[in-house]
């Protein structure tokens, strides 16, 4: 690992000026992402400054919603019982994310700003514009298989492998962060961008810039998360799915739709995406019709085009499973409920 | 005198492994002890044009920077050890000797070794390393290579032939009122133990030379020795390679030398004891790998099933600088009674890492392809597919036409059958389902060579009642120090607690390498008979003896019984171990014995047999693919100890799970880097991949293998599991995957 | 790194590096109780918080509950990920609750066991949550 000073954060002001005052500096809170890629040789930072200190830990009441503090481990707010009532499509993605160990490490504010898993990014000896903008991206015409199908640019292929973030994407949360310029208030959304010329930058932060909560809105409809992966646990997904869904009487008031491992940020569907579900009652032909919608603009590399057929097919039941004309395949709120396929054995949840 | 053999005991070393205690090859508290880092090369092909060490050797902490440059001269590899062909087409390992030249044969090849006072040092120096090379473009596919062959035998061993006719295949098939030609592939898949490579090397001055001591990470202790001994020009008792736990090696840490020769260089240059720990990313380009294979199945067969010609012909690839050949035809060659066999094996060259053998050497993918074009013939024919196997089933070795040793297939078939509920199963493809998911049944037959080698033992009495018996194995997972503690116990008719048995270090009576399953059949019995010349040895001290009970009698007419020697016809007559010792003022009586199989070798052929069903839930959406169950049953003779058996061969069909649906390493196919090159991108099965697994076995002891009757168990339960999913698989879908891993991208396209 | 510390500073060896990079679980410890991962854990970040190692859940010559079933199930072949699986399991029953087989898959699917001796670690834990 790069030598490296380390400081304990004494408060939010402070941490901020910290690391904004030097571009080598970062954050670090749970470690798992951070202190990974340093050992790794992809991130070199000469200071790190630790904001566990600042004890962002509360999960409280926020005008009907929720708000998150940053540094509340991935287990805690997984298993917060209003979270799994009200939110569970973020339990959900939380429990079917990483292991035990690391949700008890990790925290909320460290996840959504993980970095890609996108193999290349994590060898230092491979072209890597994210890394290293202009060496190249060595996945464009490589081992792709993991890689995204949409809004990816000739400089990156990459995709955003939190399963939290597409859920918050899907529920609208809204990102309170403390910058060199005060505090901002972000909708979830907007937090990634794509990749474009600048892959080098996942999120519209500014360096310093410290998220302090993660605010979930009121919320009176059913979430849920569905993911696919390669082992039945503790693996990143191929393809997720997040599904916030709120009824008017049998109709469809609203629902929202967050894809997951498709591309470099989580892939809200298009407006006019969702709208299609607006107003309508819930049945395996609409959702077919949106699924094929969301999909139509896909573009797919060498490796990855089992990605379109994965995704519909994922889309479609979890409108299915949200909308209760199937049934989930674990109780709500837990990994069972998100793991497709569920784990080995003949129970395969719970 | 069979007490403790047989019983379902705990780990002897169970305490040690789960209070942390037990002692793994980086773990050794060596006084002074510094610390490596290796440079690995970034390209696949051409020579290193320069390093520039400068900038690591002026970082703190830094002692020593080894290279082509400044590395000492190696002599070459041996030809051969302990029968073993290493070098050529079909031979065991890596015919170059590492840092003696600026060639580059694969991306990952170590360069240099950069040795510090710490860890962090270390692997903040070699991070400073620069190099330069020369590039050529690597070949890395089996399609476009210019380098291949046919090799004749696999590691040299006469009784394994690669290229080999027997009948008329060719016509046969032509003649074949049904025939089937099937292409199977399989990907590259690593060892991945948990536990990664790691060597401590320590040279000393010892009777006025040097001598060097080993910890490393071998399931070889005897085998590396002779190999560093040979590499470095010393005599092979100035070196000692010592490994008394292994955390996991399943054919790696057994057959390449470059880790180990690394250090002990590193280690001479450096002045001073050197630990290399070798990173999980290195494990992908050092440490080993099974090919991958691209295989074509022909059956031919009458109207009602019956084989009439088999040809497996394989295409699989070795590093350049290994001949190491994935025999694939180790079941085709055995499994079914069929007139006309044939089998061939190309092998190409590629730029890539080395490949060694991984459990279940040819078995797990070779007879995964069999197995599967088995189920397709079964289909063809509307035949169940254990019945299509019935009807085949080999009397006798087909291709040798030598009698078994010993099998007992058919009442693995219906046992399995029985267990898993598989007359109970709707047999049409995709007519069975739970919820949104597709259920199916897959069967495979399975089967493992049952070798037995040469070994040595020493057993030794001591004047207070305990004893010690010792070989050169290795315990890795397999449960040595317990069963041979089991069979010293009865061998010398003492109790377990008396017993101690000890392993891996090369200075203890010789053993070979551990694999091949092989292990039980080779110690077991030299172990029983080192026993047994110590009591002859002690009956002999008391006969002479004039105050002892035994004095006078005859040799035959004593026997060991509860520690003491006794007269067979008069029990009360005799008197315990340790009295005979002290009489004659003897700390203690140790005699070797050195044992090797005999003719049955040539009379019999010695497999073990199984057979393995599963049920599987098949998400077809997702292309997910979780096994509900699996049942499986083997007839493997007699076991030592049925609780580390049972251990082993789940292991082995996890690993088989493991290489049917998740595992595959995938190098860049422009450079040749390892694109899959750590546990989170590898995926190996988790506990949420494991079945409800029921394993059962026949007990039936092989009469022929030697007087325990026990066959191996290691790799068993890995062959015949891949064929089982995949099989279920086609039944749940109606889909027939021939490419493993099955990944759900390949359902999904299917 | 607290991994590196404890096994090459303090020569507790008991915690076991497998990966070095939180994809196996060798590395469990317990910090402040919980189960996490000491490759991902620098040293100084944990001052100040109760860490417990294998080497410190036995009293003595009596084995830990879960230690006890680990041996009687025969929960491990090699021993090498055997640590970190006994701290995982540990972290897990102290809550007292009845975890089926599926849960159990699931909470320990953080502790990769090459020698997959998964089976049997389901049936220790389960023996040990009823103790
Ligand atoms: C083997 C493995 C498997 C995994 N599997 C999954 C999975 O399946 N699904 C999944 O979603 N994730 C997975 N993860 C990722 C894991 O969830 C994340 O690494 C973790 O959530 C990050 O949180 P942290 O607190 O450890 O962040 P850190 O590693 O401490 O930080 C991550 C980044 O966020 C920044 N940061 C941290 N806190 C703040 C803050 N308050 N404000 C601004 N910046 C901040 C840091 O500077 C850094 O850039 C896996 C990780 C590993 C190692
Ligand atoms: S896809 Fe993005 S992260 Fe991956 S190699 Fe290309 S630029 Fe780097
Ligand atoms: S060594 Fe820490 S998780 Fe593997
Ligand atoms: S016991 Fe060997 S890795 Fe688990």
């Amino acid at each position: 690992m790069h030598p490296s000073q380390y400081q304990r954060a004494t408060d939010a002001t402070q941490a901020v000026a910290a690391v904004a005052a030097r571009p080598t500096a970062a954050f670090v809170a749970g470690g798992t992402s951070q202190l990974d890629l340093m050992k790794e040789g992809v991130l070199r930072p000469d200071l790190l400054v630790d904001v566990t200190p600042l004890a962002l830990t509360t999960i409280s009441p926020l005008d009907g919603g929720l708000r998150l503090g940053a540094g509340v481990s991935n287990t805690a707010a997984a298993l917060h019982p209003e979270v799994q009532r009200r939110y569970a499509a973020v339990s959900e993605a939380l429990l079917a994310g990483a292991s035990t160990q690391i949700r008890n490490m990790a925290s909320l504010g460290g996840n959504p700003l993980q970095r890609t898993r996108c193999p290349y990014f994590r060898d230092p000896a491979q072209p890597c514009n994210k890394r290293e903008p202009g060496s190249g991206c060595a996945a464009l015409g490589g081992y792709n298989r993991v890689h995204a199908i949409f809004g990816a640019s000739d400089k990156c292929v990459a995709t955003h492998p939190s399963d939290l973030a597409v859920a918050l994407s899907a529920l609208d949360a809204r990102v309170q962060t403390t910058g060199p310029n005060g505090p901002r208030s972000i909708p979830f959304p907007e937090l990634h961008r794509l990749p474009g010329d600048a892959p080098q930058q996942d999120t519209t932060l500014a360096h310093g810039e410290l998220i302090t909560s993660l605010d979930l809105p009121a919320f009176d409809g059913r979430s849920h998360y569905l993911k696919v992966r390669e082992r039945a646990s503790y693996a990143f997904a191929l393809v997720s799915c997040a599904v916030a869904l709120e009824m008017d009487g049998k109709k469809i008031r609203r629902a929202r739709v967050a894809l997951g491992g498709v591309a470099h940020k989580p892939w809200r569907l298009p407006a006019e995406v969702e709208a299609m579900l607006t107003g309508k009652k819930p049945g395996e032909k609409l959702f077919r019709a949106v699924a094929d919608k969301a999909f139509a603009e896909a573009k797919p590399l060498e490796h990855n085009a089992y990605k379109i057929p994965m995704g519909r097919n994922l889309l479609v039941r979890a409108l299915l499973e949200t909308s209760g004309l199937q049934p989930l395949q674990g109780p709500a709120g837990t990994a069972f409920a998100a793991s497709v396929g569920g784990v080995s054995g003949e129970v395969a949840a719970r | 005198m069979v007490e403790n053999t047989g019983k379902p005991l705990d780990r002897v070393d169970g305490r040690l492994k789960v209070t942390g205690a037990a002692r793994y090859s980086a773990e050794w508290d060596v006084p002074n002890l510094a610390h490596a880092a290796v440079v690995s090369s970034t390209v696949a092909r051409g020579s290193v044009r320069a390093l520039d060490t400068a900038a690591a050797r002026a970082a703190p902490g830094v002692l020593a920077v080894l290279s082509h440059e400044n590395a000492p001269r190696l002599q070459p590899l041996p030809e051969k050890v302990g029968g073993t062909l290493f070098r050529g087409e079909g031979g065991m390992t890596e015919t170059r000797q590492p840092l003696q030249d600026t060639a580059v044969h694969y991306a990952g090849q170590p360069l240099a070794v950069v040795v510090a006072d710490t860890l962090e040092r270390a692997r903040h120096a070699a991070s400073l390393v620069r190099v330069t090379y020369a590039e050529q473009p690597p070949e890395l596919t089996l399609k476009s290579v210019s380098q291949r062959s046919l090799p004749e035998t696999f590691v040299g061993n006469k009784d394994e032939k690669l290229q080999v006719t027997v009948g008329d295949p060719k016509a046969a098939l032509a003649a074949a009122p049904v025939r089937l030609e099937r292409v199977y592939e399989s990907a590259i898949t690593h060892h991945n133990p948990i536990e990664p490579l790691a060597t401590i090397a320590r040279w000393e001055q010892r009777n006025g030379g040097e001598f060097l001591t080993l910890y490393d990470t071998s399931r070889g202790v005897e085998n590396l020795q002779e190999v560093m001994a040979t590499s470095l020009g010393l005599p092979k008792e100035s070196v000692q390679v010592i490994c008394p736990f292994i955390g996991g090696a399943f054919g790696a840490k057994g057959w390449l030398f470059a880790p180990p020769l690394l250090t002990a260089m590193a280690a001479r240059l450096a002045g001073r004891p050197v630990k290399l720990e070798w990173r999980r990313q290195d494990m992908f380009s050092v440490a080993g790998q099974r090919a991958a294979t691209h295989q074509t199945l022909s059956l031919g067969a009458s109207r009602d099933g019956k084989l009439l010609a088999l040809q497996h012909d394989t295409q699989t690839h070795a590093s350049i600088m290994s001949g190491y050949t994935e025999p694939c035809a180790r079941v085709s060659r055995m499994l079914y009674a069929v007139p006309n066999l044939g089998f061939s094996h190309q092998l190409a060259h590629l730029h890539l890492p080395s490949p060694c053998p991984m459990r279940g050497p040819g078995e797990t993918v070779g007879g995964w392809a069999l197995e599967c074009a088995m189920d397709e013939l079964a289909a063809e024919l509307s035949l169940d597919p254990v019945e299509l196997r019935l009807r085949n089933y080999a009397d006798k070795n087909p291709e040798t036409g030598k009698p078994w040793s010993s099998k007992h297939l058919r009442e693995c078939y219906e046992r399995g059958k029985a267990l898993i509920g598989w007359d109970q199963r709707n047999p049409k493809p995709r007519a069975m389902r739970e919820g949104n998911q597709l259920v199916g049944y897959g069967m495979a037959t399975t089967m493992y060579p049952a070798a037995r080698r040469p070994a040595e033992a020493r057993a030794t009495l001591f004047a207070d009642g305990r004893a010690l018996v010792q070989s050169a194995t290795h315990e890795l997972g397999n449960g040595a120090y317990t069963i041979f503690r089991q069979i010293s116990a009865d061998g010398l008719a003492l109790p377990l607690e008396r017993v101690r048995f000890e392993l891996g270090d090369s200075a203890l009576p010789a053993a070979p390498t551990s694999g091949g399953s092989a292990t039980t059949a080779t110690i077991g019995p030299a172990a029983l008979e080192a026993c047994r010349n110590v009591l002859t040895a002690l009956k002999r001290l008391a006969i002479q003896q004039a105050q002892s009970p035994l004095h006078g009698a005859a040799e035959d007419a004593i026997e060991a019984r509860d520690g003491r020697l006794v007269l067979k016809a008069d029990a009360s007559r005799g008197e315990d171990y340790a009295a005979i010792l002290r009489r004659a003022k003897l700390p203690l009586v140790a005699a070797t014995a050195s044992v090797k199989p005999g003719e049955e070798r040539e009379q019999y052929s010695f497999y073990s047999f199984g057979a393995v069903f599963v049920k599987v839930r098949v998400d077809e959406a997702s292309g997910s693919i979780r096994l509900a169950r699996l049942c499986a049953v083997y007839d493997v003779g007699r076991l030592m100890n049925p609780k580390t058996a049972h251990s082993q061969i789940i292991g082995g069909v996890m690993m088989g799970l493991g290489a049917t649906l998740m595992e595959e390493t995938q190098y860049d196919a422009r450079t040749g880097r390892a694109v899959v090159r750590n546990l989170a991108d590898y995926h190996v099965p988790s506990l949420a991949d494991t079945p409800d697994i029921t394993v059962e076995w026949l007990g039936i002891p092989d009469p022929h293998i030697s007087e325990l009757g026990a066959r191996g168990i290691g790799e068993i339960g890995c062959v015949g599991t891949p064929a089982a999913i995949t099989n279920a698989v086609y039944h749940a879908t109606g889909q027939r995957l021939r490419s493993l891993p099955l990944t759900p991208d390949k359902l999904l396209r299917g | 790194m607290l991994l590196d510390a404890l096994r090459e500073q303090l020569h507790l060896t008991g915690t076991k590096k497998g990966c070095d990079h939180g994809q196996c679980g060798a590395c469990t410890v317990h910090i402040d109780g919980q189960s996490a991962l000491s490759c991902l854990t620098l040293a100084v970040m944990s001052e100040g918080r109760a860490i417990t190692t294998i080497e410190g859940l036995a009293r003595g010559e009596e084995l830990h509950p879960v230690q006890e079933a680990f041996v009687k199930h025969d929960a491990f072949q090699c021993g090498y990920c055997t640590p970190g699986q006994i701290m995982a399991a540990t972290a897990l029953v102290q809550d007292r609750q009845q975890r089926s087989a599926a849960e159990i898959r699931e909470a320990m699917s953080g502790n990769l066991c090459r020698c997959a001796a998964y089976a049997n670690i389901i049936a220790a834990i389960q023996e040990a949550q009823r103790a």
